[in-house]
């Protein structure tokens, strides 16, 4: 099959070109030799089907950074076809850097100019014809966000196929050196086809900016437009996750439990509490998936993720991150598993591995559900909220503590050189085919891992058969019993260390978990647990269910977003060590204190 | 040419007044940083101008032709200006 390999810059709108050409069939694939996921499709050209890959971002092929590295690995060793170089066509000067180095392969080539509609706003008048001459290869016009062009870019890639001589791999290696050269040619080019007013900036932006990154106003503003983001989550996620909740739960009795109500009890209960439950939790994340990335490609192709880096990157820097590790992990607040996908974003490893590492300290909405339950049990009204809010400070606590221990390990010293784009508005289709992409990709890589681990923990509270469920006398039981001399120091009782062993599945389960170990019905839950424990047990248990591991589907999306089993590792291990520590160190001085 | 506008006792981009312009002479980062300052076209006889400088010392907004760019000022220290 013929390919073609898109390539471009980063910002050149080459994920917009890629989705118009392709719709919704493309996939994430595994390339021999590359550590990051690339998108691909096949799609009909002409008469012939044909392969599109979608290469990371690039600044130049001469570089050593890791999206460099995975482009020029790719041409290197996969045989890259027709090169398509996505140029933004208001910034040919520097765009055209990209496309003489490319050139310099050897390989059948064309030029796309995207954003063509607000090169002509601005001003820019490109002369196509001359720029195809000069550069020696097709040149198109296209606007991929409002899918102008797009046919006659279809028709000028057809052609080029067409005439494209058998693919090869590219010796990037000889082009080494050849960058001054290339650079006096680009001028040349550049002053003879682009024609720039002297004053091309969007005025809009420019007024915008004035705004929103004031000295004084920038950042209230910022935490303004950061709050509403979080409440819009909330107020629309809370119901749509009840909804699956709700929908599931009919299904489960009306479908489900008709269908096995013949069966052994052992087998009824594997399939119920299961299974069942355990392709529940995944679908409960199916939903929180899309409303969120509809908001991180807000916030992304607004270009305001840039204009937070510009705001918080001070503060953050110290601590080895960067200004959209921070955006990151307040989406962290409403859940972890997007927030993570979302750090995708970063272009170097080590900064997203560090920003991966502090997410699942943020308090989701699924560990608030635990935390407002015990702090209302156990707590005077008065005194509940500011409990809360102190869960909250440990919450951030933990998450800059990590960053500062782990920051030299991860991150060194890496430059923030980021593109402040002119503001924009993402189009719907361009949201929707985001979300979608990552539900899929997240049913893909995450699924099996969370259902292997539901199903686990089934195991540990159902065996062996004659016990009651999730009592001492299970495996779980056993092994929250071979766990006490660890965690009797934390003032938590094995009761409450096999509700943990559920909370590693999924925190919305503790409560009922609880429920079931106490044997009491979840509402006379709150009446058991506050006679059972005092507050300083409660607050020692909630500080150990803040830190630790969030969700099985977390450690699960560690992985598929790292692809480093020693990651995830870490940032499974860390936090139990940490949580450990934290809920010791209260625990004991709390009861030193008289307390 | 507007004189004043030129910062003359500026030696790098971290010198640079918000609303002043320069011409960039010398890159003195290490061969990787230079790679990347160049493609962004941060280059040796293009004009920048410096937008905004957020505070605490955070990052400087500069204008380069028609893109706009963010940079450390660790990292425009190592950009010669005159």
């Amino acid at each position: 099959m013929k390919r073609i390999t898109l390539l471009g810059m980063p910002n050149t709108g080459k994920s917009t070109f890629f989705n118009r050409l392709t719709g919704a069939s493309a996939k994430v694939g595994n390339w021999p030799g590359i550590t990051v996921n690339l998108l691909s499709a096949r799609i009909l050209l002409g008469t012939e089907m044909v392969e599109v890959v979608d290469l990371p971002g690039i600044y130049n092929l001469h570089s050593f950074a890791e999206d460099e590295r995975v482009a020029r690995t790719f041409l290197e060793e996969q045989s890259a076809g027709l090169l398509v170089v996505i140029a933004n066509a208001t910034q040919l000067d520097r765009q055209l850097a990209l496309v003489l180095q490319l050139q310099a392969l050897g390989q059948p080539m064309m030029l796309l100019l995207n954003m063509i509609d607000e090169a002509r706003k601005l001003g820019i008048h490109i002369d196509q014809e001359r720029l195809a001459q000069e550069l020696g290869m097709p040149v198109v016009a296209i606007s991929a966000k409002h899918g102008m062009g797009m046919e006659q870019a279809r028709q000028a890639i057809t052609q080029a196929l067409h005439e494209a001589h058998p693919p090869r791999a590219a010796d990037i290696e000889r082009t080494f050196g050849e960058d001054d050269a290339l650079q006096a040619r680009l001028d040349t080019i550049f002053s003879r086809t682009v024609d720039v007013p002297v004053s091309a900036t969007d005025r809009l932006t420019d007024r915008l900016d004035r705004l929103l990154l004031h000295p004084w106003l920038g950042l209230p503003l910022f935490f303004l437009a950061m709050l509403g983001m979080f409440e819009a989550v909330y107020t629309l996620g809370a119901p749509l996750q009840d909804g699956v909740a709700w929908m599931l739960e009919r299904i489960k009795i009306e479908a489900v439990t008709s269908v096995v109500t013949t069966w052994p009890p052992q087998a009824q209960s594997f399939v119920l509490d299961g299974l069942f439950d355990g392709i529940g939790t995944i679908l409960s994340f199916l939903p929180i998936i899309v409303l969120f990335f509809l908001f991180i490609a807000i916030i992304e192709d607004s270009g305001y993720m840039s204009r937070a880096a510009f705001l918080m990157d001070a503060f953050m820097s110290r601590l080895g991150l960067d200004g959209r590790a921070f955006v990151m992990q307040l989406m962290g607040f409403g859940c972890n598993v997007p927030a993570l996908m979302g750090t995708r974003v970063m272009r170097s490893r080590g900064l997203r591995l560090l920003t991966m590492l502090i997410i699942p300290f943020s308090l989701c909405s699924a560990r608030l559900q635990v935390f407002v339950f015990f702090t209302t049990a156990i707590f005077d009204p008065w005194a509940a909220p500011l409990v809360l809010f102190s869960l909250y400070l440990f919450s951030f606590g933990a998450a800059f503590l990590t960053a500062v221990i782990y920051r030299r390990r991860l991150t060194h010293t890496e430059p923030l050189l980021l593109e402040l784009p002119p503001y924009r508005f993402p189009t719907l289709r361009q949201m929707w085919l985001r979300g979608w992409r990552e539900v899929t990709h997240f049913l893909r890589e995450a699924s099996g891992f969370i259902l292997l681990g539901v199903v686990l923990v089934w195991i540990l509270t159902h065996f062996p058969k004659d016990v009651p469920v999730a009592s001492p006398e299970t495996l779980a039981g056993q092994l929250a019993a071979l766990f006490e001399p660890l965690m009797q120091p934390l003032g938590i009782d094995h009761l409450m260390t096999i509700a943990l062993l559920f909370g590693f599945v999924a925190k919305e389960v503790v409560l009922g978990a609880l429920a079931v170990i106490y044997g009491v019905g979840e509402s006379e839950l709150s009446g058991i647990v506050s006679s059972r424990i005092d507050w300083v047990q409660a607050y020692s248990f909630m500080l150990f269910v803040l830190i630790y591991t969030p969700c099985l589907s977390t450690v699960a999306v560690l992985k598929q977003e790292s692809k480093s089993w020693r990651f995830t590792a870490l940032a499974t291990g860390w936090p139990l060590l940490l949580a450990w520590l934290v809920s010791f160190v209260f625990y004991q001085s709390a009861r030193w204190l008289g307390f | 040419m507007d004189m004043r506008a030129h910062d003359t006792s500026a030696a790098t981009l971290a010198d640079l007044l918000p609303g002043r312009h320069a011409t960039i002479t010398d890159l003195t980062g290490d061969p990787e940083l230079r790679t990347h300052l160049q493609s962004l076209g941060l280059r040796p006889g293009r004009r920048v101008t410096v937008v905004r400088r957020s505070r605490f010392g955070g990052p400087i907004q500069i204008r380069l032709g028609t893109s706009d760019l963010l940079i450390r000022p660790q990292q425009a220290s190592t950009i010669f200006i005159k």
